[in-house]
């Protein structure tokens, strides 16, 4: 039987390879995906290791807490009183301490900052005499070693053709200055540093960039020979100040990891998911070949029960059959995922996630994954049509035309497939809509709604067909003349084989429709809020706009011309009420940039905030239950606790607004958060937006290459621009599932074209020319791909309708994205015409004669 | 790949070596229902004798077709039951039927129903394949020099002619040495001159291995090669006759169509 299969599948190569390509793009997704993460974590780690090179220990600040999900924290530094305590301790060999900072900004030869994407612009100090603990090596130049001398990144310097001995633009929380080049430098052992820049100082240099000066962030050690690492740090302990710590090395690398959060976990269970998703419609296209395939092979197996095969024999056959072609084509996806890895990064580098890349890792666990589950996933979709082969009955081999008996389950096929339908619309609505369930339990619900709801539509769609193609189909009738009607019939005679067809385009369709009316939710609320709160004539933030800027460029506004009004919003973290939160902090100006709407208090509240008092917004105190009056012990990342009181409270718009979960005083703020940072700095100039303000206020923020102004459409657009990359990306990484549904629409063309060899003979012979019959063809394909589109924009408008509304409370709205559609449906069609033209070549090549002697 | 089927052996017959290997009683077939219900056979007996070539002939629409099918298990009667190698067919399960065609049946078909991507030896072959049996080498080998495929083994079907075929197809039905043959019109895809070495190679089959066939056509040359020829019209059989030359099947022939 093993031999019957592996024949049958030579025999049968190109049908093979367009199933199997079904399973190779989904299997490629996935080994692309780990490929591509552990890289990435690789290129972490090696930078991670490379930093404390040749040290035991490492002394670094130690921030009360960490805020990894939003505003970050920076730890604090140390007072470098400390390196000659250390370096007096018996067991130290050798110590020796640095600066470091992640907002310095290397400008460009034209002036504008070198963008980083959202990577952080590094600066470290390095210190030549103790050259055993520095993580780059120079490719050119010397290391910096005065006031005025800088080493850049060799990235930055040949993409800005920067050479030794030129002079750079660098900003670090005041104006750019220009430096001297004194070398080109590279992080020992990683291909890329993603977007990340980085610039290399001397030490005392560094200290006052950073604005730093007696400070320090780490001191790398090592030990004498004969002294244990627990040793060491149990002598450095009793030397060091609160908001200072000690690790050994291993302790260290892993603390900096989590400065990651989870960022690159859910990057990978993202891609898993889409990898997912390509597989599921891939399982579609391989079970409805198969079907097809094994409809058309009814003879062969009918012979071979009437030669003695048992049923189960059958079932082996077909199932042993496609064991191969998923285990073949996983083993190419696998392969082809080692590209796909290169091609999703530029991808991500495109939309602005530019991350580091270590050297390629091909785990183990990457080759398992892959095999198994697109091994696997090709076993579950044969299984069904393998069932079907085994219903053969032996009689067909004498018989011409004998069709499948039906199942004796058929009879409840109608029922069962409403009530999935049904099931999964339920399921889907419950998890969406019903309150008070936890978020696990909602979520599993959708998710296995929304899968059992593609099944129930897929189930269902066999009886639309008929209607369906009649009227997509009526202007193939009208463009097309008796070829577009062929077509238009050829796609209804089969409704079953149409519809799973169909079903297939439908998945992809169905999730780039949500992803767009989810996207349109997203953008409408915020505009919305932006439009309600945004009361400023303009807008200072960094060039990524959702990465804060140095607190420097809203102080140096401050007095210059064109300017009535400057107030910056601060964005920091603080630790209040059992957990980490985002805070803001703004000055008494803030009411004349920002309108807000007080439940409680007045707009005089923001200039008696003072040192002991905090604002928030009124769902955050009643889910706090706070009241005005209330004290709350905040604590900050250097660890000093200050109590402040509730003064007011204000409604948020649903969109959001600029400010944490606590509002503080700029001065409050400042005083303990040692580098200061704003999201954003709102300005009014006297007599509003103008052409001659806007001049002047750029003028103004010359020497702040990191600022960007703008007006509110301005600051809306460019706010947005994260939101609509992101959007592309989903469609991008959607597209996959799409092309493999492509696929199948190309593969059941081509079996249902051998199939009517003998019918496409006889029209060929009564006058159908070669571009008549590739007309049909095309025409068919067409109707077949925009069923896949009505059915899954359909149930993408379902699902964002329901989502959206679900959400209706964080102030998404409904709003139909109908150019967008539009689009999808042109795409639909492309789609169509793409996958005829294999077929459509190959029923236009027939010979007439041989296509009616055809048996 | 092999296979056990776990049920009582069929083969009663090796116990009654000289009764008949096939019997049929009073068998009819009623194709739909109500007034565009069918009656294919209305009432047909009949015996197949052991290392005997028997021939079913008939115009089209006789039923001789249905008769084949369900004297070998492919069709089920509407009544009546049949008998083969000592064994009552009908309420038999689908393992015991499978079990039951391994070892009694082999088929011939018109278009001979050879696996394309099989070479001749692997597809005559196929059965021991499935029943997880070797063949006897020596045997094997006799059988291939016997339907002239010695030089043939390796050829795909595509790569034979209709005639080397349908060699192959009877090669295949020999190979597992079952009770009995069924060729359903051997000859019906094939040139006459292919069709006569088609023929004599089963008439050989008989003559040499004792090989019980039976046999359905409607070319009158094919049923002269028969020990016994049945003529069936309107699903019941009208004559009986013993072996006889071609010019008297055709008078046997012409006579029913004026009836």
């Amino acid at each position: 039987m093993l031999a019957v299969s592996l024949k049958g599948l030579a025999t049968r190569k190109f049908r093979a390879s367009l199933t199997a390509i079904a399973i190779v793009l989904g299997v490629a997704m996935i080994s692309g995906t780990y490929v591509l993460t552990d890289t990435i974590n690789n290129g972490f780690d090696t930078i991670f290791t490379q930093s404390y090179k040749n040290a035991d220990v490492v002394v670094s600040g130690k921030p009360a807490f960490l805020n990894t999900n939003g505003n970050g924290v920076e730890p604090p530094s140390f007072s470098e009183s400390l390196l000659p305590k250390i370096r007096a301790l018996p067991g130290v060999a050798v110590a020796a301490g640095s600066v470091q900072s992640d907002q310095v900004r290397l400008l460009k030869k034209n002036g504008k900052i070198v963008s980083t994407g959202g990577a952080p612009p590094l600066g470290f100090s390095i210190d030549p005499r103790y050259n055993q603990f520095n993580p780059t090596v120079l490719t050119a130049g010397t290391w910096p070693l005065g006031p005025g001398q800088v080493a850049i990144d060799n990235h930055t310097a040949s993409e800005n053709g920067y050479r030794v001995g030129d002079s750079i633009g660098v900003e670090a929380n005041s104006p750019a200055r220009p430096f001297r080049i004194t070398g080109i430098a590279k992080f020992a052992g990683i291909n890329s540093t993603g977007g990340a820049t980085f610039a290399l100082f001397a030490p005392e240099t560094a200290q006052k960039l950073f604005g730093k000066v007696g400070q320090l962030d780490y001191i790398r050690i090592q030990s004498k020979a004969g002294v244990s690492k627990s040793q060491l740090i149990s002598e450095i302990k009793p030397l060091l100040p609160s908001t200072a710590t000690v690790r050994d090395v291993q302790a260290q690398v892993k603390e900096d990891r989590k400065s990651l959060g989870g960022f690159i976990d859910f990057l990978r269970y993202a891609l898993l998911a889409f990898a997912f998703v390509a597989l599921f419609v891939g399982s579609f296209v391989i079970a409805n070949t198969l079907s097809i395939t094994i409809a058309q092979r009814t003879r062969e197996f009918a012979t071979l029960r009437t030669i003695g095969a048992s049923r189960r024999q059958v079932l082996w056959a077909v199932v042993l059959e496609a064991l191969i072609v998923g285990f073949v084509a996983s083993v190419v996806g696998l392969f082809l995922g080692l590209g796909l890895a290169k091609i999703l990064n530029k991808l991500f580098v495109a939309v602005g996630i530019d991350l580091p890349q270590g050297n390629t890792v091909f785990a183990t666990r990457t080759i398992v994954v892959s095999l198994v589950v697109g091994t696997l996933i090709t076993l579950i979709a044969s299984l069904r049509p393998a069932r079907r082969a085994t219903r053969v009955p032996p009689i067909a081999a004498v018989r011409e035309g004998s069709v499948l008996p039906v199942s004796r389950w058929a009879k409840y096929g109608p029922v069962t497939s409403l009530v999935v339908l049904l099931v999964a619309i339920g399921l889907v609505c419950f998890g969406a809509l019903a309150s008070g369930i936890a978020t696990g339990p909602r979520l599993l619900a959708i998710g296995l709604g929304v899968l059992l709801l593609f099944f129930g539509v897929s189930m269902n769609a066999a009886k639309i067909v008929r209607p369906l193609a009649a009227v997509l189909g009526a202007p193939a009738r009208s463009i097309g003349g008796a070829p577009g009607i062929l077509a238009r019939d050829n796609a209804m005679r089969n409704p079953a084989r149409t519809a799973s067809t169909a079903s297939a385009l439908m998945i992809g369709l169905a999730l780039v429709t949500f992803v767009a009316i989810f996207g349109q939710g997203l953008r409408a609320s915020f505009e919305d809020a932006v439009n309600k709160l945004f009361i400023a004539d303009y807008a200072v933030t960094s060039n990524t706009a959702f990465v804060p800027m140095s607190a420097a460029v809203g102080k140096g506004l401050v007095g210059k011309p064109g300017i009535e009004v400057v107030s910056p919003i601060r964005a920091g973290s603080a630790k209040f009420l059992g957990s980490v939160h985002d805070v803001s902090a703004v000055d008494a100006q803030v009411p004349k940039v920002i309108h807000l709407d007080w439940k409680q208090g007045s707009d005089s509240i923001p200039g008696r905030l003072g040192t002991t008092g905090f604002f928030t917004s009124s769902k955050f105190a009643k889910s706090n239950d706070l009241h005005v009056g209330s004290r709350v012990v905040f604590q900050f990342p250097s660890g000093k606790t200050v109590t402040v009181n509730l003064l007011g409270t204000y409604d948020e718009p649903k969109g959001g607004s600029p400010f944490g979960d606590a509002v503080l005083s700029t001065t409050l703020f400042d005083a303990n958060i040692s580098q200061p940072q704003d999201q954003m700095v709102l300005i009014n100039s006297p007599g509003g937006v103008n052409s001659a303000n806007t001049t002047t206020l750029d003028n103004d923020l010359q020497g702040f290459a990191d600022a960007k102004l703008q007006t509110r459409s301005e600051f809306i657009t460019n706010s947005e621009k994260p939101i609509n990359r992101l959007l592309n990306l989903l469609y991008v990484l959607l597209a996959l599932s799409v092309i493999v549904s492509l696929f199948g629409i190309v593969n059941t063309l081509v079996l249902t074209v051998f199939e009517r060899t003998r019918e496409l003979g006889m029209l060929r012979a009564v006058g159908m020319t070669r571009r008549q019959t590739r007309m049909m063809i095309r025409y068919e394909s067409i109707v077949t791909a925009l069923m896949g589109a009505a059915l899954g924009i359909a149930v993408g408008t379902f699902l964002g309708a329901l989502i959206v509304h679900a959400l209706s409370s964080q102030g998404l709205v409904f709003s139909y994205p109908v150019l967008t559609i539009f689009y999808f449906v042109v795409a639909a069609i492309f789609v169509g015409v793409l996958a005829a033209i294999v077929p459509a070549r190959r029923a236009a090549r027939l010979n007439v004669l041989e296509a009616l002697q055809y048996e | 790949m092999s296979e056990s089927i776990a049920v009582p052996a069929a083969g009663a017959a090796e116990a009654t070596p000289t009764g008949p290997v096939v019997e049929a009683h009073e068998l009819t077939r009623r194709y739909g229902e109500g007034d565009t219900a069918v009656d294919a056979l209305r009432g047909v007996s009949l015996e197949v004798a052991r290392g005997k070539l028997t021939a079913v002939m008939g115009p089209s629409g006789s039923g001789k077709s249905t008769l084949m099918h369900i004297l070998a298990a492919l069709d089920i009667p509407t009544s009546g039951y049949v008998v083969l190698a000592g064994t009552r067919l009908g309420g038999l399960s689908d393992t015991e039927i499978t079990k039951l065609r391994r070892k009694h049946i082999g088929f011939v078909f018109q278009f001979f129903n050879l696996l394309p991507m099989l070479t001749a030896e692997e597809n005559v072959l196929l059965p021991l394949t499935i029943a997880g049996k070797k063949p006897d080498k020596e045997w094997f080998d006799g059988l291939l020099k016997t339907v002239g495929l010695d030089d043939r083994r390796d050829h795909r079907p595509a790569e034979l002619s209709g005639g080397q075929q349908q060699r192959v197809a009877i090669a295949r039905a020999l190979v597992s040495q079952p009770t009995v043959v069924f060729a359903d019109e051997p000859t019906g895809n094939l040139d006459s001159k292919t069709s006569e070495e088609i023929l004599d190679l089963l008439r050989q089959s008989v003559d040499s291995y004792g090989q019980t066939t039976m046999m359905v056509t409607h070319d009158p040359r094919a049923a002269a090669i028969a020990d016994r020829i049945l003529f069936l019209a309107d699903g019941l059989i009208v004559r009986d006759l013993p072996r006889s030359e071609p010019s008297a099947v055709i008078a046997a022939m012409d006579e029913l169509s004026q009836d």
